[in-house]
């Protein structure tokens, strides 16, 4: 499996990602459509870890995943507080922040 | 002639307490000032006796000088170091010469008669305290501005003058014309100042001093093109002070203060401060004959013009004002003849103090029985009303006509004759002016004290009090004898201060003088026949005349002024508060304005929207991507 084949794919799955993120309206959506964007990063670390043959990609990739894990705690417990409040997941109507 | 003046000599004995002279009155004001309402029963007569002291202070000294020798007739008195810098030093000192002991007599003399009628003519005024209190300010401004011994203290006295001309022309603020008088005189002033100041400061720059000696010592040395200047600017100075034209304006309205005031600043005091000024800096004018030609030019125009006012004007003391513009006209001209002409500028502004200080308190007693009516279209056959006074007053017109014998006689014909000896140009216009002179005071003769009774219904006039009386009787007599008196002294006396001998005028007029004299007559001839001969009517008659329009509006002294001066700086100011109004502050604003605009295109970013900031960023992220790539390849 040659590296350009896993770039390739972390590049589809970045790109699903980044589509769904700006598509879709569902709050809970758009989350995992960071997590995928995170993950064809993290992918693309693993890979060039592999290419160049040192550790720093893999480390870095474990950063990513440390961070994706908080982001889950912090971000699900947010989109559970505005589906409380509002009974509704929709990013869209979450426009509250603005002038 | 040498150029050489009076050396002064150091002052001993009382020459050294000649500083009381200015003191005392000084201190008297303060006092009066500050005392409140406990004084308000006797305070005027403190304030007589200060002016009195001065007098005989003045007269002591005077005496002293005489019995001196000549070459120490010129005595310094220092006081005390006033500025010290390390380039320059101003010592306060006072002078007394022969020049200024004889204005320092003028001052306290007529100041002290006219503090007298002032007891009687001020006896109603409940601000009668004050009154007092500003005129001894006034003479012991006067006083430290012909003592002093450099121009930066002469300055001082300056200022004091036109203080005091200021809250006297406006003692009765509560009347708005008299307020805006006031005013006037001092803005005028201050523009006569400026000349002063800037002949000060030329002088500080170019010789280091200010002093009267040392100044004289040293122009001699400095730039031709300097000493024009200083004299230019010292002639402003006089310009202001004076009355002079182009800054006569203020004269006429000046007439809005109580009538000895007028008398104080049109005899003793104020006005001839400008001739002193030019007669004191004659070494700058013999080294400048340009500003020379220019003050003989200005005294020649004033002459006129002050002569034109006063043939003009149905006010009275309107009518004495324009004698005075005309009077001091005659005594700048002959300052500017130059060596020829100082003592006898000197002579009729002595002269002219005592009688028209005399005239002026003449036509303040026919005020006051004529119930402050100034109108002599209302006057007519006061003379057996107020019988003391016209013949005071006859005097004292005698003098300014110049009738031979009288005062003006000498001290007129001299300065006439002298104008002869420089220009026949300004022989002839000095000749006319005192047929003019005759003209306009032989009007105000027959329309006051002759003719039928043109009185207002429900006046009764009548003789002024003794204490009014009297000083007119003391002036008169001096109108009438001065001018034969110092005759021929007065020349001898001032040449060491002026630096030149004068010739006196004679008892047997020479043919000058029989012109003059012709010239006189007409003036007389030609009042009395448009006047005398013919009853004055009680209303000013329409006149297309240009020339009485004129005159009756003061030559359009104020409109000038306005057309040149008030308007332009009006329009200035407008244009500079347009300037803010429409350049800065729109400005400011449209810049507020435009960015306010701009970020609510701004903020239209801001839209909550979670997915939209995602793309944006993404947009973003692509860009700098693609940059790099771009660079990478590049």
């Amino acid at each position: 499996m040659s590296p350009d084949q896993v770039l390739w794919l972390a590049a589809i799955l970045f790109g699903i990602g980044a589509f769904g993120l700006v598509t879709r309206r569902n709050a809970l959506v758009a989350f995992m459509c960071v997590e995928l964007m995170l993950n064809a990063a993290n992918l693309v670390l693993v890979t060039m870890s592999h290419v160049v043959g040192g550790l720093d990609g893999q480390v870095a990739a474990f950063f990513v995943m440390v961070v994706a894990a908080a982001e889950v705690v912090v971000g699900l417990s947010i989109i559970v507080m505005v589906y409380r409040a509002r009974r509704s997941t929709s990013v869209d109507e979450a426009s509250l922040l603005k002038l | 002639m040498t150029l050489e003046t009076l050396t002064p000599v150091a002052a001993s004995g009382l020459f050294s307490l000649a500083w009381l002279m200015i003191a005392v009155p000084l201190a008297m004001a303060a006092l009066l000032l500050l005392a409140g309402k406990a004084f308000d029963s006797f305070g005027h007569w403190l304030a007589v006796l200060a002016s009195t002291f001065s007098f005989v202070v003045a007269l002591i000294l005077f005496v002293q000088l005489l019995s001196a020798d000549e070459a120490s007739r010129a005595v310094s008195a220092p006081m005390f170091t006033w500025i010290a810098t390390q380039t320059w030093t101003v010592e306060a000192g006072l002078l007394i010469d022969p020049l200024s002991i004889l204005f320092a007599l003028l001052i306290t003399g007529v100041g002290s008669l006219i503090h007298l009628y002032s007891v009687g003519y001020m006896a109603h005024d409940e601000r009668r305290r004050r009154f007092f209190a500003y005129l001894n300010f006034f003479v012991a401004a006067m006083l430290l501005l012909v003592l002093a011994d450099n121009y930066l203290v002469l300055f001082v006295g300056w200022e004091g003058v036109g203080l005091a001309s200021y809250l006297l022309i406006g003692f009765w603020q509560h009347k708005p014309s008299a307020a805006a008088a006031a005013k006037k005189a001092f803005v005028m002033n201050r523009v006569g100042d400026l000349g002063l100041t800037m002949a000060v400061f030329t002088m500080l720059a170019a010789l280091k001093t200010s002093s009267f000696a040392e100044v004289n010592a040293k122009i001699a040395g400095v730039d031709p093109a300097w000493v024009t200047a200083i004299g230019f600017f010292l002639l402003l100075a006089a310009c202001g002070k004076s009355a002079q034209v182009p800054l006569q304006a203020w004269l006429l309205d000046a007439m809005e203060g109580p009538t000895p005031v007028s008398a104080l600043i049109h005899a003793a005091t104020m006005v001839t401060a400008g001739v002193y000024l030019v007669v004191r800096s004659h070494a700058v004018y013999a080294l400048a004959p340009a500003a020379q030609t220019a003050v003989v030019i200005v005294g020649l125009v004033t002459l006129f013009a002050g002569a034109w006012i006063g043939c003009a004007k149905d006010d009275i003391k309107k009518v004495l004002a324009g004698s005075t513009m005309s009077q001091i006209g005659y005594m700048i001209l002959a300052a500017g003849i130059g060596p020829a002409g100082y003592a006898f500028a000197i002579f009729h502004l002595l002269t002219h103090g005592f009688f028209k200080a005399n005239m002026f308190l003449g036509a303040g007693s026919v005020m006051h029985a004529m119930d402050d009516d100034v109108n002599m279209r209302h006057f007519g056959a006061l003379r057996k009303a107020l019988p003391i006074t016209f013949v005071t007053f006859g005097m004292g017109y005698l003098a300014i006509i110049g009738f031979p014998g009288f005062a003006g006689y000498f001290s007129k014909d001299s300065i006439i004759e002298a104008a002869f000896h420089a220009n026949a140009v300004i022989g002839v216009a000095a000749m006319l002016g005192a047929g003019v002179t005759g003209f306009y005071m032989t009007r105000l003769m027959l329309m006051t004290w002759f003719g039928q009774e043109r009185w207002p219904d429900g006046v009764h006039p009548h003789e002024s009090p003794a204490v009014m009386t009297v000083p007119l009787i003391v002036l008169a007599v001096f109108s009438v004898g001065i001018g034969a008196v110092l005759n021929g002294w007065i020349q001898e006396w001032l040449a060491p201060a002026v630096d030149a001998a004068a010739g006196e005028a004679e008892w047997i007029p020479s043919l000058t003088g029989l012109l003059t004299l012709v010239v006189v007559i007409a003036g007389v001839a030609l009042a009395w026949y448009l006047f005398g001969k013919n009853a004055v009517p009680a209303q000013v008659p329409e006149s297309t005349n240009p020339f009485t329009l004129a005159g009756r509006n003061d030559l359009y002294g104020d409109a000038v002024n306005n057309a040149l001066v008030v308007r332009p700086t009006m329009a200035a100011a407008d244009s500079v508060h347009a300037n803010d109004l429409w350049i800065i502050d729109r400005g400011a604003d449209g810049l507020a304005n435009g960015l306010r605009k701009l970020s609510q295109v701004g903020r239209r970013l801001q839209s909550g929207r979670v997915r939209s900031y995602a793309l944006i960023m993404m947009a973003g992220v692509v860009l700098l991507g693609a940059l790099v790539i771009v660079s990478l390849l590049g």
